[in-house]
This record gives structure tokens, sequence and C-alpha cells, in this order.
């Protein structure tokens, strides 16, 4: 009993925070948009009985959907969200795994700081640090003040409001998560090991790509998935650093929601999303199941 | 002496494959390996022992390339080694952790050092399958190592290191991890796989058993110095030094001062007691302090008085119990405790001698060895 009890808990907490409001969405993205409030139709009315059952749900349809592979705006989007985040996934990934290699080959008692330095930006709100790169990259922002002062530029570059600033922003907002996964698989890595390989004939770089990289393979995947996850449907820094050319699901996302007013659209677009996203979730558990077998 | 004998170091015409020339190591302050010099030949079985700290992880660190010599040189068949890296060493290494790559199956284990060398396949399949033959790993050639059991993963990372064929084959602590019933008889394995492959093997160890099993020569080391390099048993017979015979097995050691020097030493050492007699091996000086050391196994335990040209009574203070034979403590009347060793011939209950018991000890004087250190 007191088993069932622990895990009704979470199950109850997913239930209502989770699946509820997936139900109510799905079924808005059903709906037609409507002038009224909520802005869309039908409603269910339980007082007209099984008539009004029957007639809510028969007023349900996949227009949206339908809409939605129409306009070629919405698949251009999904497409160009799922680039932004392989690209800046890849990035990350290059960018973090030296980090983490060279902490994981820190002496010891400075690990922790180290560790600590990595985490440190989250103690500030996401929304300033990200405000703060919209003062470093604009055209009279710190980085072109600092070019044009060592005399490597004339001009000053335009990166604000450019699908760059917007991969500068993803790389520093998800290093953490890539350098972490990576790190712990790195930091349990045998010293011995990498000496065996080079005993056997291996030249520092092979031993690297045919030791250290197989055996922190799983953080690389893990890092890679809590990157790419949240990116896919990341809206805040395209949205605050990159431009009008920046074509981003989640962005379109707030447009249709907030600026259209078309609710029903905008949840048939959340839909979509969720069933992209659902594969590259599922993708992730089993490399974590596969990395728990292999631990145990 | 046999002819056939196995003793490159009392040849003068030997080449040796290795040789140590007044090699010191420092980190930083430390000084882990102290001007040393030392040949090892072709085909041996070479030890070197010694507590932990005392230099010999350094050395054959420095023989498998990952660390360099601060000084001195170290020659691998006549050449200078110390620019080669590890990986172009014709030397291979046993790691105490055993080191096998996780990732890897056994058989992918053994073939890693083999393709590296870009072998066609089917060499590398027959070399691998003749090392799985040789540590009787057939069976288990698909599993990864952490599916074997901890003697089998020991052969695994032998047989990988010996997949190359090296002229040198280091083992660090090769047998620490396995259990004594299990380390007695991977320890003539070990013996048996270096005859047939007839490879150099260099193994640290600072367990005196190991190494007086298996080596044909061992090498006890100090604080980064060679202290004595012989064989096994003319390390345990004949020690150069208290230190090495105080390392390896049970001794008891008397000071004195030489009283009479010639073909006998004659050594007094305590007020009341009759001299020692020994046979020195070395020169000493009268009035010079000297070491006696005798071995338990070599001093008899008796009720009458010994005819040997050494005897001493004294009062039984302990009976260890070991099963084949026991070890007395006998305290003599200077407050002195001598150790003798007894077979067990005779069930305990009839047993000759009991606690309290007065008793001589007795030995010949030949049987202890007299040491200026």
């Amino acid at each position: 009993m007191r088993r069932f009890a622990l895990i009704a808990v979470p199950y109850l907490w997913l239930l209502a925070l989770f699946l509820v409001p997936f139900v109510i969405v799905l079924k808005i993205s059903l709906s037609d948009s409507a002038l009224a409030i909520p802005p869309y139709l039908p409603t269910l009315d339980l007082k007209a009985g099984w008539s009004g059952i029957t007639e809510f749900f028969s007023q349900l349809d996949f227009e949206n959907f339908v809409w939605l592979t129409e306009d070629d705006l919405y698949w251009k989007a999904y497409l160009s969200s799922l680039k932004i985040a392989l690209v800046s996934t890849v990035l990350t990934l290059a960018v973090g795994f030296p980090i983490a290699y060279g902490m994981a080959r820190a002496p010891q008692h400075w690990r922790a700081t180290l560790l600590l330095l990595v985490i440190l930006p989250f103690w500030t709100s996401f929304l300033i640090r990200v405000y703060s790169w919209m003062g470093i990259l604009s055209q009279e922002g710190y980085l072109n003040q600092f070019l044009m002062g060592i005399g490597l530029i004339n001009e000053p570059l335009i990166i604000l409001n450019t699908n760059v600033a917007v991969y500068i922003g993803i790389v520093y907002t998800y290093l953490p998560f890539m350098i972490l996964p990576i790190y712990s698989a790195l930091e349990k890595l045998d010293e011995s090991l990498l000496e065996a390989a080079e005993d056997l004939g291996c030249s520092r770089m092979s031993a690297f790509w045919l030791v250290t990289v197989p055996l922190s393979k799983q953080g690389i995947i893990a890092g890679s998935f809590l990157v790419f996850i949240p990116t896919l449907g990341e809206f805040v820094i395209p949205s605050l650093l990159g431009g009008s050319k920046t074509l981003m699901i989640g962005k379109i996302l707030w447009e249709e929601f907030f600026s259209n007013r078309d609710w029903p659209v905008a949840s048939a677009v959340a839909v979509i999303l969720l069933l992209i996203l659902v594969i590259p979730i599922i993708l992730f558990q089993r490399n974590e199941q596969k990395q728990r077998e292999a631990e145990g | 002496m046999a002819i056939d004998e196995f003793a490159p170091w009392e040849d003068p015409e030997a080449k040796p494959i290795i040789q140590f020339k007044n090699v010191t190591k420092r980190f930083g302050d430390f000084v882990a390996i102290d001007d040393l010099t030392v040949d090892i030949y072709e085909k041996e079985f070479f030890a070197l022992l010694g507590p932990s700290g005392c230099g010999k992880t350094t050395m054959m660190r420095m023989l498998a390339g990952f660390e360099t010599p601060t000084e001195g040189t170290i020659l691998l068949s006549g050449k200078d080694i110390a620019p080669v890296p590890p990986n172009k060493r014709a030397v291979n290494m046993m790691f105490q952790s055993y080191a096998l790559f996780p990732h890897l199956s056994i058989w992918d284990n053994i073939a890693f050092g083999l393709r590296r060398d870009n072998l066609p396949k089917n060499d590398v399949k027959d070399r691998v399958e003749e090392m799985l033959r040789l540590t009787r790993m057939e069976k288990f050639a698909r599993r990864k190592p952490h599916q074997v059991s901890g003697g089998q993963r020991q052969r695994v990372a032998l047989a990988r290191s010996l997949a190359k064929a090296p002229k040198l084959l280091l083992l660090d602590e090769p047998l620490g991890a396995l259990d004594k019933k299990l380390r007695q008889d991977t320890q003539f394995e070990l013996m048996d796989i270096q005859e047939k492959t007839g490879t150099t093997f260099v193994i640290v160890t600072h367990d005196q058993e190991e190494a007086m099993t298996v080596a044909s020569r061992i090498a006890v080391m100090d604080n980064g110095k060679i202290i004595q390099v012989s064989t096994p048993d003319a390390i345990y017979e004949t020690p150069n030094s208290t230190y090495v015979a105080d390392f390896i097995g049970e001794v008891n050691i008397i000071e004195g001062k030489a009283t009479s020097v010639g073909e006998k030493l004659s050594m007094a050492w305590a007020e009341g007691q009759p001299e020692i007699v020994g046979t020195p091996t070395t020169e000493f000086e009268k009035g010079q302090s000297v070491h006696f050391a005798i071995r338990p196994e070599k001093v008899s335990i008796s009720a009458e008085k010994p005819e040997t040209a050494n005897a001493v009574q004294g009062k039984i203070l302990d009976i260890a119990y070991l099963g084949n034979i026991s070890t007395y403590h006998v305290e003599l009347p200077g407050g002195q405790i001598i150790k003798a060793q007894a077979a067990n011939n005779r069930r305990l209950s009839r047993r000759s001698f009991t606690w309290e018991d007065n008793v001589w000890l007795g030995w010949t004087d030949t049987a202890g060895v007299l040491l200026g250190r």
C-alpha cells in the first residue's frame, strides 16, 4: 500500500500537470478559431446531456493540421528549427568536449572549483544573460568596439539579429548541459587505459579516438540530446538575438498564439512539435538505460 | 654445476638485453631512482622486489617509456631507448589494474595491438587465437572484460601484452588482485608461459614469496637503490645485508662484536653467553661490529644440549602453530628472542615442548651468515 502511495504521487503530478494540459491543447488544436472567450469553438456543454457531447465531438476536425501542410511557413520553420538545433548541438559538442576533457584531466583539488564555474551562470537569470549578449554583439557593442579598437576590422560586424547570434546564444546557454555528462564520463576513465593503448602501439591521437571517445560515448550522447531537445523548441534566444529571417518553430508558435490569437493553429503547431520531440526523447531514454545496464 | 643451467649473468660473453647505466630519476625533490646500474639478460624472469615507494614501479615505467630518466641511460639491445616513445618500443606491459578496454570484447582486446601494426586480417586472427589457446581463454573470446572473473581478466591482460611478441614483457604486480590459491596456480602458469614464449619478463612485486617462486633473479630494492641482485636461493641463503635478510622470509638477527677472525669467526654478543661461531664470507676485522643472521628453520630445538658448534639455553615464550610447522619463540637469559622452527611430524597432542619449557637451541657454524651491515 505504501509503495503504491509512493508511486502514485509522481504519477498524479504528471497526470495533472502534463497529461491533462496536453489533452486540452490537443482538443484546442482540433477546434476552430472564433472571436469569443475562449477564442475557439466548440466548447463542451454538459447541460445539454448526451446530445451535447456528441455535438461537441462531431465539431472537432483536423482542419488545422491540414492548414499546417498547406502553408509552407510551417514546415520551413520546422526544418529550420531542426537545422539550427542540429548545428547548435554539433557546435556545443565541439566547444564542450575540450572543456570537459580539460576538467577531467585537471588536478583533483581543482575539479570542484571548475565544476562550480560551469554551473555558476545558472545563478543569474537566463533572460539577463541573453540580454547581455545583445550588449556584446550589437553594432556598437563590446565585441565590435574591441575588434575595431585593436584594428582588426574597420566596419562593425553585423552579428546581432542574425543566425550567428542565435548560435552564439544557444551554445552559450546550453554549454553546461553538454559539459556535465561528458565530464562525468571522462572522469571515470582510467588513465592506465590510455597508457595501455600507447603501450600497444597507439599514438596519443589514435588512443584518443580508440579509447577516450568510445568510453565517453554515453556522455556525448546524453549531452547532445540535452542540448538538442530544448533547442528545437527554443523561443527566447531566437526572438531576442535572432533577426526577422531567423525561422524557428518556437517563435512561430508564440506569434500564432499571442499576435494572431489563433489558438487552434498554435495548438496544432505545438502538438506536431511534441511528436517530433518524442523520437529524440525515446532515443535519449534508451541511451540512459543502456548506460545503467553497463554500469549495473 | 650442470652445464645447461640458465645463468647468463655469470657468463662474461653474454650480452644483456637491458642495461641501466647510472640511472637517476627525480620527481621534484624526491629521488625515486638513485644512480642505479643493473643488467638484465635475454629470457630472464627478473623480479624487482621491494616495499612500496622503493622505486620499482618507476623503473618499470621507464622501461615502458612512460617516464624518462633524469640522468643516465637505459639501453635495450644496446640502443638508448630514451628518445623512443612507448608506442614505438618492442616492450609491452601488463598493468596492475589490467587496463583491459571495457568497450571491447576479449578477442578485440587481444587484437588491439596487432591491429595497430596494420597486420593482414588473417595474421591477426591466427595470433589472437594462439594467445587465447596459450591462456586457455578460447571459450570467453566474445565476452566483455566485465563478464569474466578476476583470474580470467588477468589471463586476458597477459595474452594482450604477449600478442605482439615483445622483446621484453613488463608485469606490474600481475597477481596482486588474485586470492592466494589462484595466485599460486597462476605463478606456475606464468613461468610456464615465459618458458614457452622465451620472452624476457620483468616483474614488479612486493610479495617476496611470489618473487622467489617465479624469478630467475631477484633485485631487492630500497629507497631507489638496488641492495642485492641474485638468484632466489642466494638471496635467501646469503643475503648481503640485514635489510635483505629481513625483507626475505623470517630471520633472527643478533648483533655483536668480532673477537677472533680467520676461517671461523667468533662473535661476542651478550654477557655470560657463549660466543657465536660462524663462517664469514667477507673480510671482518677484530673488534668490528657484526650482525649474525640465521633463519628459524636452521635453528634446532631440543631438550638436551645439542652437539652443534653453537648451543644456547632459553625458555619457550610463545608457540605459533602453522599446521605443517611450528615456530617457537625462545627467550634467552639476556632477553634476546630467537625464533626456531620445527616440522610437526607428530600429532599436536604429542608435542615435546610447551610454554615455559626450558630448551636448548643449536645451530652449526655454517647455518647463519655474518653481515657487516
